[in-house]
């Protein structure tokens, strides 16, 4: 029975991952689904609607469902219809988080209720007064030096705004019959225009007409300044990304003599939704789907895959596999070492590859090399380390390198998840980054160098357990493992170096300096500083196994300053993406390796494994 | 070899010093950075870096805390040099960490020499203008300009560390002696009238007399930059010829009258002339659709030759510099509603030195990682 474990257990995880994939799994509708994957033009790149849902929900709430004050479970392509075209529902569901006890009084919380920290934008509309005010005076304190009221304060008026630009994406706000508006607009409208311009040339005209003419006119002026999703695509002939949003492409009306068929589509799509008259609903999102699919096939092309790898969710399903890896590898050491190891090499060896499956998609739908911001340099760095480890386990065979992969695979991929809650992780490059020549060699590399640097710490972390608090560190494992440290440190040693080098080199093309002492140019310099001092204590004779297990613990502390700790300074080039509970994470993270630390200078008698 | 001198050979050639180097040199680029938040990158590079020891005021006077850069890197090359010599032998074994150690050395140096000689100035240009000079950010000169000839400026620049310390200039090519009164590193500018207050101001001349000038700490600030400003007499065979406030807040320089010639004063970036010119064409920012990111800034510049050959167009922009007559010309930033580039202009001979040391360096790790894979794979399958 044992004998065959790796199989049933990896073909289990696989067959579970691949029904996450599968169309009829999700609880919507093939309406709503085919909704998400229109393509539209936000944040400076195409994606489908789908992914606009998703990471709008998961920077307002933190996760990508909807649960409503009635306890009915929305997907967040549902979510986003009701958004755009039933703002009425939406309005009470609640989507916005909030943490802070200080701000949920603000927004009306008291002693009783305060442990609600998901609120509708109901709830809190009627507090915007106070929320506005409270932002205007913690906006210009700088983001490092704000208490922790006035971060809150500044990113719940930045979601709130957020959402509202949302809603008004395609109605007007307050539109009742929106098609009914546009339908009148377009009959009334060779009339209108002709009674506006007599007014304007000073002729006699219907007043009337001219106003009504003029009133639509600053409704789509008003729309059209209310909102940054650009989900109109240009006329044919136009340029292919000059993509406008609804109101922008209602003032093109009055020139052209007609309402935009693609507003109108969605205008369509609105009444349906609204009327919960689904097959009509269908019927038009197919429509203007083949409308794009004839002038923009590679966009609808794209947002139908991004849709597919949305709902995957590669990297989801890979963290629980190298759980699940890791548990294996340890429970190989206590109980069928055979069948346990080669379950979690296995499980490691799956989730390694739909990761690598992910990390090929992402690469695909930027069109950029693998690593272009703190999430993706999360993933990035767990898969260099599996993908070490996998190769430690196909030679040492001790179950070692799996559960150094499960461990390093799952805390990276549980941080990625983390950072995922700032928004769009496929974002656009500014301008200084915008190089895939260095993106694909100084980034890729000395992230490498991040993860090995890591792995050598897992590593060491894994002897110091084993060591003290388990019988299993045997003379030859403990061998073994510090052989491995030492291979895994001169391979760091390689890539941080080449990593930070050229990282130089870019800088030197980019601003006139080789080397700047930029706080995250120095972060890197410290783990090549470290590394090297690593192998030369170990060659000058000054530490033994023990000692380079410490050293290698330590390297976690350096590797851990430079990824994240660097950008809490707030200063420097490289200063991106920072939020206040990275910083008690690192704090804990270090001091727990310090304990490591320590407890490994116990003395050998206290360790179990090599008590005589 | 009596004992001292084999002691400090033994010191000198240890892996024990390597390594208590290598530590020092972590806590020195950990300190640094974290003081980065206080002091800003370029005060940190002189107080860590550029500097054989930390100091820090205790009681007012600069006590030694910690050694420096130059210390630090010092101490390692001669280890590394000492280190190689004595225990130098011939043989593949150690090939990867001879090549890998010789580049380090090359590095060391050429960031040495860098830190050392490399200069760097901003030229702003206007679409269509022409310019020959670029400006110091950081560094300002106090110029008198003999302005009698309309077609020809003769300048005769102090810089301004002349003006700070208080020393008198005398050149033959002003008939007057330069007197600096008072010398604020940072200040601001404001109308007499507007301060009430102020105390009486020690110039006669010129705008002086209408301004009040209010000293400023000294700021280290990244996106900040100091404006001095400083009280200057010119004092003529005869006599004083009055007292000028200069700042480079005035703007437009002040004229005098003497020695039947025209005179202009003013304190301005210190400039550097180059024989060549550089005209912007064109300067284009473009954004991604429907954002405010920045997706790409570009300088179309013509080249205008010093020896009169024809002009040549260049496109500078990101990761894409401009080298040219031993400077090399970068996208920078931008100004006045996109009409106007600014380029970063660097001055540095050692440029091509981490090229070869980093290369050197790759080659020698990889070449010490294949041989240690070679011998690890051979031991597996014996």
């Amino acid at each position: 029975m044992t004998r065959r474990m790796p199989l049933y257990v990896v073909a289990i995880a696989a067959i579970i991952f691949l029904m996450g994939m599968a169309p009829g799994r999700v609880h919507q509708s093939a309406a709503v689904t085919a909704f998400g994957r229109l393509p539209v033009l936000s944040e400076g790149r195409f994606k489908p609607l789908d992914t606009v849902a998703r990471s709008t929900l998961l920077v307002l709430q933190g996760h990508q469902d909807v649960m409503t004050s009635d306890k009915r479970e929305l997907t967040s392509d549902e979510w986003l219809l009701d958004v755009l075209f039933a703002p009425e529902k939406a309005d009470g569901y609640p989507i916005f988080y909030i943490d802070n006890p200080d701000l949920l009084t603000l927004v009306g919380k008291n002693e009783v209720n305060l442990a609600i920290e998901r609120l509708s934008f109901n709830e809190i509309a009627p507090h915007s007064q106070e929320i506005e005010a409270q932002e205007k005076l913690a906006e210009p304190v700088e983001a490092q030096n704000r208490t922790r009221f006035q971060s809150s304060v500044v990113q719940l008026y930045g979601n709130l705004s957020h959402y509202l630009r949302l809603r008004r994406a395609i109605l007007p706000d307050g539109s009742k019959d929106f098609l009914g508006e546009l339908l009148k607009l377009q009959e009334n409208l060779v009339d209108g225009v002709e009674a506006v311009r007599a007014k304007e040339e000073g002729k006699p005209h219907d007043e009337a007409k001219a106003a009504a003419m003029l009133a639509e006119g600053q409704k789509f002026v008003a729309m059209s300044e209310s909102t940054d999703l650009l989900a109109i695509p240009p006329d044919e002939g136009d340029d292919p990304s000059a993509w406008h949003n609804s109101g922008h492409a209602l003032l093109e009306t009055f020139g052209k003599g007609e309402v935009n068929p693609a507003v109108l589509a969605y205008a369509g799509m609105a009444f349906a939704w609204q009327g919960n008259d689904t097959e009509r609903f269908q019927h038009i999102v197919g429509l203007y789907q083949s409308s794009l699919d004839k002038h923009f096939p590679k966009q609808v092309e794209k947002a139908r895959i991004e849709t597919i790898f949305n709902a995957a969710q590669p990297f989801y399903a890979g963290m629980w596999m190298y759980l699940g890896a890791f548990l294996f590898a340890a429970l190989s050491w206590i109980k069928w070492p055979e069948a346990a190891r080669r379950t979690s090499f296995g499980l490691v060896g799956l989730g390694w590859i739909i990761a690598t499956l992910g990390i090929a998609t992402r690469m695909w739908l930027e069109g950029r090399p693998p690593v272009t911001n703190l999430y993706s340099s999360a993933i990035f760095i767990g898969w260099g380390s599996v993908g070490l480890c996998l190769i430690l386990e196909a030679v040492y065979k001790n179950a070692i390198g799996t559960a150094a992969a499960g461990m390093i695979g799952f805390a990276t991929l549980i941080i990625a998840q983390h950072l995922a809650l700032a928004g769009d992780t496929l974002e656009m490059m500014r301008a200084v980054l915008d190089s895939n020549f260095w993106l694909g060699t100084h980034v890729v590399v000395v992230t490498i160098g991040y993860a090995s640097t890591f792995l050598a710490g897992v590593l060491a972390v894994i002897y110091i357990l084993r060591g003290i608090f388990t019988t299993t560190l045997d003379k030859a494992t403990a061998d073994a493992l510090a052989r491995m440290v030492y291979g895994i440190v001169c391979f760091a040693t390689l890539f941080s170096f080449v990593g930070t080098t050229l990282g130089g080199i870019w800088a030197d093309q980019s601003w006139g300096r080789f080397w700047g002492w930029d706080p995250k140019e120095n972060g890197a310099l410290i783990i090549v500083v470290w590394n090297a001092l690593i192998l030369h204590a170990r060659w000058a004779g000054l530490v033994k196994q023990r000692g380079l297990m410490c050293l290698a613990v330590f390297g976690n502390i350096v590797t851990s300053w430079s990824w994240f700790g660097t950008n809490m300074l707030g200063i420097g080039l490289h200063s991106y993406g920072f939020t206040d509970a990275a910083f008690w994470w690192l704090t804990a993270f270090v001091l727990s390796q310090i304990a490591l630390i320590a407890i490994a200078n116990l003395p050998l008698e206290k360790w179990r494994s090599f008590r005589a | 070899m009596n004992d001292t001198l084999k002691q400090a050979r033994s010191l000198f050639v240890s892996l024990r010093l390597t390594v208590v180097l290598l530590a020092l040199s972590i806590v020195l680029i950990f300190w640094a950075t974290l003081d980065q938040v206080n002091l800003g990158v370029w005060a940190v590079q002189h107080k860590f870096f550029h500097s054989f020891f930390v100091t820090a005021k205790i009681g007012g006077v600069a006590f030694p805390v910690f050694p420096g850069g130059y210390l630090i890197g010092g101490l390692l090359l001669v280890n590394l040099v000492a280190g190689h010599l004595y225990r130098f032998k011939m043989g593949w074994r150690k090939a990867g960490i001879w090549i890998a150690h010789l580049g380090l050395i090359l590095l060391l140096v050429g960031e040495l020499v860098s830190g050392l000689m490399q200069k760097d100035y901003q030229m702003r240009i206007d679409e269509g203008e022409t310019k020959n000079y670029a400006e110091s950010s950081r560094q300002n000169e106090f110029a008198i300009i003999n302005a009698t000839d309309p077609n020809l400026d003769e300048v005769t620049a102090i810089p301004e560390s002349l003006l700070s310390r208080g020393t008198v200039v005398q050149n033959p090519s002003l008939p007057f002696r330069v007197v600096p009164k008072a010398y604020y590193p940072n200040s601001t500018l404001q109308m007499r009238s507007q301060v009430p207050n102020a105390p009486p101001s020690l110039a006669t001349s010129g705008m002086g007399p209408m301004l009040a000038v209010t000293p400023l700490e000294v700021t280290y600030k990244e996106d900040e930059r100091n404006v001095p400003a400083a009280f200057v007499e010119l004092v003529g065979p005869d006599g004083t010829l009055g007292t000028w406030v200069v700042s480079p807040l005035l703007g437009n320089p002040q004229k005098f009258d003497f020695a039947g010639k025209t005179w202009k004063l003013v304190m301005r970036p210190k400039r550097i002339y180059e024989p060549y010119s550089l005209t912007l064409e064109k300067f284009s920012h473009d954004l991604y659709p429907g954002t405010d990111i920045p997706k790409n800034f570009s300088s179309r510049i013509r080249i205008n030759p010093a020896d009169g050959s024809p002009s040549r167009d260049v496109l500078i922009y990101m990761n894409n510099p401009l080298r040219y007559a031993g400077l090399t010309y970068y996208q920078q930033s931008f100004d006045n509603n996109d009409h106007t580039t600014i380029l970063e202009v660097v001055r540095n001979p050692s440029w091509l030195a981490p090229y070869i040391a980093c290369g050197a360096i790759t080659l020698g790790l990889v070449i010490q990682f294949l041989i240690h894979l070679w011998g690890f794979a051979r031991r597996r399958t014996a």
